[in-house]
């Protein structure tokens, strides 16, 4: 069997752990030497650290772990301190936002206002993750994609917990923090508004991320397919195209007609990526606050088709039915 | 030479190893054909019949197992005696007995026969002695189940006169819900909070019990939509921009009545729905208008028949909050979409159809 055709990574570099750049302060706010895991190995970099905390960081963290913790123990006091059934019914556990008789206003700390102050920690640990992510792309000289494509899922996040519900003028509006919670209120989002299998915005956002598993399936395939060319190589095949781009290039176009370059398909990727929760927390924002009924919607666009009324059918006309 | 036959072995195991794989994955899938079957019985053969216009995926569909372990839960008990058609001298049981307050208009005879027959639905096992006491004083009220049982026949004649809509002709007895039972098995009682730290937003929600099938919906659904009348099932708006105020809890209630309706009926949303747009009055059949009327039925029993007995019911046989048990779409339906499969007890029991039993029919259409 050749030794590129394998579920797991098979080049290990280990020695002394690669520490960053130095000088100028650029050590501040690591932590740790660096050590190696050759389980990690299987699956990435086998080095695991330094890491950069940072103030940024540790904010982020800190109220994050604050966040996890008025979750996590106002499910346990849910279920009288009993550790054996908080176990079990784990999955079902949650912490509710308010009724929507409280509106905007603050409730009560067990009627909704722990869920709003685990919320404003949430808020604060994800936008202080964001400036980090931030910060760290630009002490590495690097652009700074990967932030704005975190900033594209924050959007999202922001929609469905801050800005509709403040559009919607009820904190009840808002996604309870739990497993299956979440789920439930997933569902009776669409029930309640009509189904959002109409609203041409979430068919976007479901294309895109239909879209990036795809492109991130034939990239991922054609890349190990062309690893024995030398094409993993891929920014030195962007600038100077050898063999395996070559080959790569061709496939595609004898394949579908079209090839994305061992550039473009990185943007391809990325846009569909971002391009699903952007379109996504479009969807959402206007749901409730524009449209109240996608269903309707959908017939007065003249998109859900007319069907003769189920009642005339067959089986319940002769009464056959069971 | 050696080097040639080296090369020949290594090919050889190449081969072999592939041909054991190939191998072994064939004989997986030999297993999954041969074995599982037999030990599971055939992939279980389904019946599906289309509720709504094709492409739309209406459309119930049953394991043919379930079918038949249906049909055998619902088989009508064995008439030990017809009705007898009053002669019109006949003395009845009202002039005989004493104290017989809703069926003394009865010949002693279909009196009596009803009687008997009330025995074997509700009370198999404690015999007359279940209302009547041992004493053998049957004009007594002593016993609550005596009086328990007046206004149930009270409600057995209120559906079967004023709810044909939803019951049509096929009625109910006493037998539809008892089945031999003295409390019949599906029932329900008013929730108590089953999270004691969260206000009310939450405190009914976010369990698995047996209430809610499991899902962390609301337990509450029952008493907001079977007993109580203070908001609408629907929760969609009547247009595309017309906000119909429904809250997420809300919608997270009728979801859970919906999960009641499909497990009690036995059926999917697409018996009722075209589930494109749930609300849409051009996409439901018939069984919606149905189900419409059905919950209002329910809640008419369980105010006007139920809950009052909870003054009569000893204390073991209230719930929590010291409720009597009360009655949702279960408690006929037991898994059928319509209960008894649809057949009629009616034409036997011609008390139980109406005030004014009219025996003549009865015998006639036997």
């Amino acid at each position: 069997m050749p030794e590129y055709q394998n579920i797991f990574t098979q080049v290990q570099v280990t020695g002394p752990a690669e520490l960053g750049m130095r000088g100028g302060g650029a050590e501040l706010g690591r932590s740790g030497s660096g050590g190696f895991s050759s389980l990690l190995g299987w699956i990435g970099n086998a080095q695991l650290g330094p890491l950069y905390l940072g103030s940024w960081g540790l904010v982020s963290i800190v109220s994050g772990t604050i966040w996890f913790l008025i979750v996590g123990l106002s499910m346990l006091a849910s279920v009288d301190y009993n550790v054996a059934e908080f176990i079990r019914t784990l999955f079902w556990l949650a912490l509710e936002p308010p009724g929507p008789q409280y509106g905007l206003s603050i409730p009560p700390l067990n009627d909704g206002g722990l869920f709003i102050i685990a919320g404003f920690f949430l808020l604060i640990s994800v936008m202080t993750w964001w400036v980090r992510c931030y910060t760290r792309a630009t002490a590495l000289g690097m652009g700074h994609h990967v932030a704005w494509a975190f900033a594209a899922a924050i959007w999202l996040f922001l929609v469905l917990g801050l800005i509709r519900p403040i559009l919607m003028g009820s904190w009840s509006e808002a996604v309870p923090y739990g497993i299956f919670p979440h789920l439930d209120w997933t569902t009776a989002f669409s029930l309640r508004y009509g189904n959002l299998f109409y609203n041409p915005f979430h068919a976007l956002s479901i294309t895109f991320l239909y879209g990036s598993t795809m492109l991130f399936a034939m990239h991922g395939a054609t890349i190990l397919a062309v690893t024995r060319l030398g094409g993993d190589r891929e920014l030195e095949q962007i600038v100077d195209r050898g063999t395996a781009a070559e080959r790569a290039a061709l496939f595609w176009r004898w394949t579908m007609g079209f090839n994305a370059t061992f550039e473009g398909i990185h943007r391809w990727i990325w846009w569909f990526a971002i391009l699903t929760p952007i379109t996504g927390g479009i969807g959402i924002l206007l749901t409730g606050t524009v449209v109240d009924n996608w269903y309707l919607w959908a017939v007065e666009h003249h998109f859900a088709p007319n069907y003769p009324p189920a009642a005339e059918m067959g089986i319940w006309a002769t009464g056959t039915g069971n | 030479m050696d080097r040639k036959r080296q090369q020949l072995r290594d090919e050889l195991t190449g081969l072999l190893l592939k041909g054991g794989f190939i191998g072994v994955v064939a004989f997986v899938i030999a297993l999954l054909f041969l074995i599982v079957p037999r030990q599971l019985g055939e992939i279980a053969p389904t019946d599906a019949v289309q509720t709504g216009y094709r492409g739309t995926g209406m459309a119930v569909v049953d394991f043919e197992a379930d079918t038949a372990t249906l049909a055998s839960l619902n088989v009508l008990p064995e008439v030990l005696e017809e009705p007898y058609v009053p002669e019109p001298d006949e003395e009845l049981a009202g002039d005989i007995y004493e104290n017989v307050q809703l069926l003394g208009h009865l010949t002693d005879a279909n009196f009596n026969r009803l009687m008997l027959a009330i025995t074997e639905w509700v009370s198999p096992e404690q015999g007359c002695a279940y209302c009547h006491g041992e004493e053998g004083n049957f004009a007594s009220d002593e016993y609550y189940a005596k009086n328990v049982a007046r206004k149930m026949i009270q409600m057995v004649w209120a559906i079967n006169e004023d709810w044909d809509v939803h019951v049509a002709q096929t009625g109910v007895t006493c037998y539809t819900c008892h089945r031999g039972n003295n409390v019949p098995n599906n029932v329900w009682y008013s929730p108590v909070p089953n999270n004691r730290w969260a206000g009310p937003s939450a405190a009914m929600q976010n369990r698995p019990t047996e209430v809610n099938y499991s899902t962390g919906l609301p337990i509450d659904a029952l008493q907001t939509y079977l007993l109580e009348n203070e908001q609408p099932v629907g929760v969609n708006g009547y247009g595309p921009r017309d906000p119909s105020g429904a809250s997420i809890y809300h919608t997270y209630q009728t979801f859970a009545l919906m999960l009641h309706f499909s497990n009690s009926l036995g059926v999917n949303c697409t018996y009722c729905h075209n589930t494109r747009g749930m609300a849409d009055l051009d996409g439901v059949t018939p069984a919606w208008a149905t189900a419409q009327v059905g919950r209002a039925m329910v809640q008419e029993i369980n105010q006007e028949y139920v809950v009052g007995l909870g003054e009569l019911l000893p204390p073991y046989r209230l719930g929590p909050l010291g409720d009597a048990a009360k009655v949702n779409c279960t408690t006929c339906h037991q898994g059928a979409a319509k209960p008894l499969l649809g057949q009629s007890m009616l034409a036997t029991w011609p008390e139980l159809a109406s005030t004014a039993p009219i025996y003549e029919a009865a015998a006639a259409s036997q």
